[in-house]
């Protein structure tokens, strides 16, 4: 024991810490390998993907990433040969399969359906949950706990279990298959949690900014836009994560409401199975490809993220 | 510049009711202090005059003008809030000019405005820093900037210096005053603090569960409080009280209490007979063998120049400022006397100071400023 140090009785030991850390780590390297395993098949020619004992080791071939992008039709040597010599990379590879691209796949325009409707809909909830959140926080609303409770109750029920009712009602208002539907229902399934996660952190700012700024001059609105949103900016980031991450990766209601113009990728990706046989390392492309956005958007924020996991953890 | 007049202000949150009446007038280029402990309702006050709430009823008028239902910006006042509300997303250059860019100023005209104040304030040298870096004194000068940049009709200050310690709180006291003397901005200023109502203000208005229990200059509220409650909040340690019964006459110039003939101020009105309670400041006790009135010594808060003595009488302890130099020990028993011409008088039971020969001279001692 050294006398110069002083230790705090609540610091965790040095043993203690070591322990944590290991578990940490192991638990980062368990959620890790499948995410890996994804990765390396979509590098796997369809052959050494299914094959058994599973390759670890294996020559690299982005054969899925041009079966992801492509629809191909399969011909006979005699065709093949008979086409000029091969556009490119995928062209060479898909001829040595016996097959010839027809044209581009439905991943693209899926793919490009995701954003659209994961980042509108993200930015619906938390523009609207940040008005809301801001209401709630500073005017005596009336019923102000009654409602929060009832936007919270929206909660309650997994959302899937309301998916017939909406289905039907979808069916006759004709947002079936649109991004403007889907963006409504994520945004109204997003906006109770953007709500609830807002207000904790605007209620943390002090109204004596508003209260300041308002004396000095600014309308209310002016208030809430160049005093209130600066510092909220950590809460609205965190919130604005959630919100994309759920609908970014939303299965059943788009596989429900979405089959051609505006279906998202989460239900496209599977589909892929079927064209041509198990074309496993394609659905691998695909599912990397997915993950790109929210990786991306979460590392940039992951500060902001991660205050908003702990959030309300620590309170004055 | 402009004048406050306050009248029959009242403010009730559901049943409870923060300030019931309120009648003031803080004249051109005056220092306000209201003064009263946490609830008393001096923080409504102030913002209602801020416009930060309104009122269930009266009225008050900013240079005449009645602003009573009028928005906060459209006051033209200036708030300094105890936790300062520098906005942290911005510089002290940005902070001391927010108020200059509501109005539409010209960019150049704000850049120079902001430089004077900051000169005043002797902050120009932190202009580029970051608010959040900067010591409790300084944040405070930043609050005071971003009030006096404006050029406003009146400042309000909501216990701005609630939050600095000592070492500085009497510094930014001495600073604030200064200030005033320079800017003479009408000013009110709330606190519960009354180290600094005593040295700043030119009145003071002591409050006490929303009502205005005495306003008038620091002297008069300190030399003759208008009720029990001011006596007793406002000197360290407050007014002693020793009760007596029997009520006063008119032109009475003696009391008995605890048995023992007290010289008091000429009274000048009659008191029914009831529970009555002589005021004593600490200060204007003397220990005096001689004296009827006894009591045993408690104990000695020893403060280096005086020493405070507390005695047990037969009506509880009295607290007596002496020389430090007097050599007392505990259980002693001493005989006090009391400096007749500086004694209070009041009624029991509404705790009213009884009118006496002190209220002859009201008028003496008022601060002049100007």
């Amino acid at each position: 024991m050294s006398l110069t140090t002083a230790h705090s009785v609540v610091a965790p030991s040095a043993g203690s810490k070591r322990i944590a850390g290991a578990i940490i780590i192991a638990y980062a390297l368990i959620s890790i390998v499948p995410l890996l395993w994804i990765f390396a098949t979509s590098f796997k020619t369809p052959p050494d993907s299914i094959a058994y004992p599973p390759k670890i080791v294996f020559q690299p071939s982005i054969e899925g990433y041009c079966n992801l992008f492509t629809t191909r039709t399969r011909q006979t040597p005699e065709y093949i040969n008979s086409l000029g010599p091969a556009t490119g990379f995928c062209d060479e590879t898909v001829r040595k399969r016996n097959m010839v691209i027809a044209g581009p796949s439905n991943f693209l325009p899926r793919f490009i359906n995701s954003l659209i409707i994961a980042f509108g809909s993200t930015f619906c909830a938390v523009f609207l949950g940040t008005l809301s959140a801001y209401g709630f926080s500073r005017f005596k609303v009336p019923l102000a706990d009654d409602l929060l409770f009832f936007i919270l109750s929206t909660r309650f029920m997994p959302p899937i279990a309301v998916a017939i009712p909406i289905y039907l009602m979808y069916r006759e208002l004709g947002l079936s298959d649109t991004a403007l539907g889907m963006i409504l229902l994520y945004t109204a399934v997003n906006v109770s949690l953007a709500v609830w996660l807002l207000k904790g952190f605007i209620d943390e700012i002090p109204r004596e900014y508003e209260e300041a700024a308002m004396i000095d001059g600014y309308t209310r609105l002016q208030a809430f836009w160049r005093t209130v949103l600066p510092q909220a900016t950590t809460g609205i980031a965190a919130t604005a994560i959630f919100c994309l991450i759920f609908a970014w990766n939303e299965y059943a209601f788009a596989a429900l409401l979405t089959s051609g113009t505006a279906q998202t990728a989460p239900p496209f990706i599977p589909t892929i199975i079927g064209e041509g046989g198990q074309d496993w390392p394609a659905v691998a492309a695909g599912t990397t490809i997915f993950l790109v956005p929210i990786l991306v958007f979460t590392i940039l924020l992951r500060k902001q993220l991660l205050r908003g996991i702990t959030f309300g953890a620590v309170r004055k | 510049m402009a004048e406050i007049r306050v009248q029959h202000l009242r403010k009730a949150f559901g049943d409870f009711v923060a300030v019931q009446g309120s009648n003031f007038v803080v004249e051109d280029g005056e220092f306000f202090v209201m003064l009263g402990p946490s609830g008393c309702g001096k923080t409504t006050t102030l913002r209602m005059i801020a416009g930060l709430e309104l009122p269930t009823g009266g009225q008050i008028l900013l240079g005449g003008d009645d602003v009573t239902m009028l928005r906060a910006r459209e006051r033209d006042i200036a708030f300094v809030f105890q936790l300062f509300a520098l906005y942290p997303h911005m510089n002290v250059r940005k902070n001391i000019g927010f108020p200059l860019l509501a109005q539409g100023m010209p960019s150049a005209e704000i850049r120079t405005r902001v430089e004077e104040t900051a000169k005043l304030l002797r902050i120009d040298h932190l202009l580029n820093k970051s608010v959040s870096g900067l010591a409790g004194g300084d944040r405070q000068r930043v609050a005071l900037g971003r009030a006096i940049v404006r050029r406003p009709k009146c400042f309000l200050m909501d216990e701005p210096l609630g939050t600095l310690d000592t070492e500085f709180r009497e510094l930014m006291v001495h600073e604030l005053r200064e200030l005033h003397n320079r800017i003479h901005a009408t000013t009110v200023y709330v606190t519960h603090d009354q180290m600094e109502a005593m040295s700043m203000a030119d009145k003071i208005a002591v409050m006490n569960h929303g009502v205005i229990e005495q306003f008038g200059t620091p002297r008069e509220i300190y030399d003759r409080p208008a009720t029990m409650f001011v006596a007793d909040f406002i000197g360290s340690p407050p007014m002693n009280f020793l009760k007596f019964g029997g009520g006063v006459t008119k032109g009475a110039k003696e009391v008995v209490v605890q048995g023992a003939t007290v010289g008091v101020p000429e009274v000048r009105e009659d008191v029914a007979p009831a529970d009555m309670a002589l005021g004593i400041r600490p200060e204007h006790i003397r220990f005096d063998d001689a004296s009827k009135l006894r009591g045993a010594i408690y104990g000695t808060e020893y403060l280096g120049t005086t020493q405070i003595v507390a005695v047990e009488t037969a009506d509880g302890i009295i607290k007596a400022r002496v020389p430090a130099e007097i050599r007392l020990n505990a259980g002693d028993h001493v005989g006090l006397t009391l400096n007749s011409a500086r004694l209070s008088l009041f009624e029991k039971g509404s705790g009213r100071a009884v009118r006496t020969a002190i209220h002859d001279t009201a008028s003496q001692g008022r601060v002049q400023h100007g």
